[in-house]
């Protein structure tokens, strides 16, 4: 299995290392995505509101995936606590924020993951968990996971970049298909993905290289006929954009395609994908309780302007802060955008 | 293919030493929208024309994109194979399902070829006793 980024002590482990790649103007010119947006009117970025209350649980995940923008896998120990989850508990209770979208690693592998569950479940709010699936059959404590989301009617959303062994294994490791395919099986079996608009089981894709996706509704048919072929059936296909941050972007370095890939997604900025941008409706909260604009940011460790620590939780300054932009954004608004959601037009 | 090796003083240590030149460049077919700056109106028809037809219709935009690849490989179009690849790869296609596509301009040349020995054979019926 691989490690981490920051297990190999790569300069790119670094939020720094990998911000002097993306602010590197001389060997790439692309305009500043800031540039991007004042053209548009749109300078500073101001949210929507707050709809999405995003929290990565920790770093810790079963699996190293070639992709990920967390760096995340085994040999990370970042976690968070029950005492920063207990804070994210009384930000929340009184709030309209109607999502909560836990993340990780593995979000299942936080030692409080179940008890988290539960207490964000009497809030009576959506529940979203990205589960990475394998992680059901990891060990067999977590084998009841399928029975456990539906107790809790959490949406379940995976990642599976493609419908054969061959693509998905070569970005998500060794024989992760296979064991993707029984937990969908498993899911499946306790009722998700079919009909019952509380048991939602939706799929995650993104590229399995340097290219941006295709048509959302088109691969969401095609993973729709070819999943059947193994009797499995899901709701909706999310397609996400590789963001050019942590092992992505090492990746793209490493094989010299960071140039013409930040350049194709310079050229395919949206202006309608960058008003929906996913940061205008979201909070995202660090494993120690730091707040950022999005996932991407909390990578690069580019906390919120403003008080910054959940623990200094308020609504009504997040709502009116600027958000933090870098040329990362460019992914969120290349084609038809990138979200947690999938695209944004 | 040309091999230019530059002095290492000539370079800036962020690039190669060895560049290699060909004649066709990989980075032209970025270029490609320029031919209207000679010729505007019939370029811009021409690029209305192609985005007309890659769209979806009776055929679906990936059947398109599967035939414009073993087009491609017929007219053995090095942009045409870079950017159709690419286009598969975004609709999601996989690689069997492309190397099927070039087996089609495969066989459809190889078949080009034999199906003239027809002419050959009767040329060489007609000439012998």
């Amino acid at each position: 299995m691989l490690k981490s980024l920051q297990r190999q002590q790569h300069p790119l482990a670094t939020p720094n290392g990998q911000i002097a790649v993306l602010d590197d103007h001389e060997s790439v010119s692309i305009p500043s995505f800031e540039s991007k947006l004042n053209e548009m009117g749109h300078d500073p970025l101001i949210p929507t509101g707050i709809d999405i209350f995003q929290i990565n649980v920790g770093k810790m995940c079963n699996q190293v995936c070639a992709h990920c923008h967390v760096d995340a896998g085994p040999d990370r120990k970042e976690i968070m606590t029950k005492e920063t989850m207990q804070q994210c508990l009384d930000a929340l209770a009184g709030t309209d924020i109607s999502t909560i979208d836990l993340t990780g690693g593995a979000p299942e592998m936080n030692p409080h993951f179940r008890w988290f569950v539960e207490e964000l479940s009497k809030l009576g709010k959506k529940i979203i968990v990205r589960c990475n699936l394998t992680i059901i059959l990891a060990n067999p404590k977590y084998n009841d996971l399928p029975e456990f989301f539906k107790k809790h009617k959490i949406n379940v959303v995976s990642s599976l970049p493609y419908f054969n062994a061959k693509r998905t294994d070569a970005q998500r490791g060794d024989g992760v298909f296979e064991k993707s395919i029984k937990a969908l099986q498993m899911l499946n079996a306790v009722g998700y993905g079919m009909n019952d608009p509380e048991l939602k089981l939706d799929l995650v894709y993104n590229p399995a290289g340097a290219f941006l996706p295709g048509d959302q509704m088109a691969l969401e048919n095609q993973f729709k006929r070819k999943l059947a072929e193994y009797d499995i059936v899901f709701n909706e296909l999310f397609c996400i954009t590789n963001l050019p941050i942590s092992r992505f972007l090492e990746y793209l370095v490493k094989t010299e395609k960071y140039e013409d890939y930040i350049q194709e997604l310079a050229n395919a900025f949206n202006p309608a994908a960058a008003v929906g941008v996913m940061c205008r409706s979201t909070i995202s909260i660090g494993w120690d309780g730091y707040m950022y604009d999005c996932d991407f940011n909390q990578m690069l460790e580019l906390k919120v302007n403003g008080p910054q620590h959940i623990a200094d939780f308020d609504l009504s300054t997040l709502e009116s802060r600027e958000i933090i932009v870098n040329q990362h954004c460019y992914g969120c608004t290349a084609g038809a955008g990138s979200s947690c959601g999938g695209t944004t037009t | 293919m040309r091999l230019i090796v530059l002095n290492i003083d000539q370079c800036d240590n962020k690039f190669n030493i060895l560049f290699m030149e060909t004649y066709y460049q990989p980075g032209d077919l970025k270029k490609f929208g320029e031919i209207t700056e000679w010729q505007k109106e019939l370029g811009d028809k021409f690029f209305d024309y192609y985005g007309a037809v890659f769209q979806e219709g009776a055929l679906t935009a990936r059947e398109k994109s599967l035939i414009a690849l073993a087009v491609a490989h017929t007219i053995q179009c090095p942009y045409c194979i870079d950017a159709y690849t690419g286009d598969l790869l975004k609709k999601g296609v996989d690689e069997e399902e492309m190397m099927e596509a070039v087996h089609v301009a495969g066989a459809i040349r190889g078949g080009a070829s034999l199906v003239h020995g027809v002419q050959m054979m009767n040329q060489v019926k007609e000439k012998l006793m």
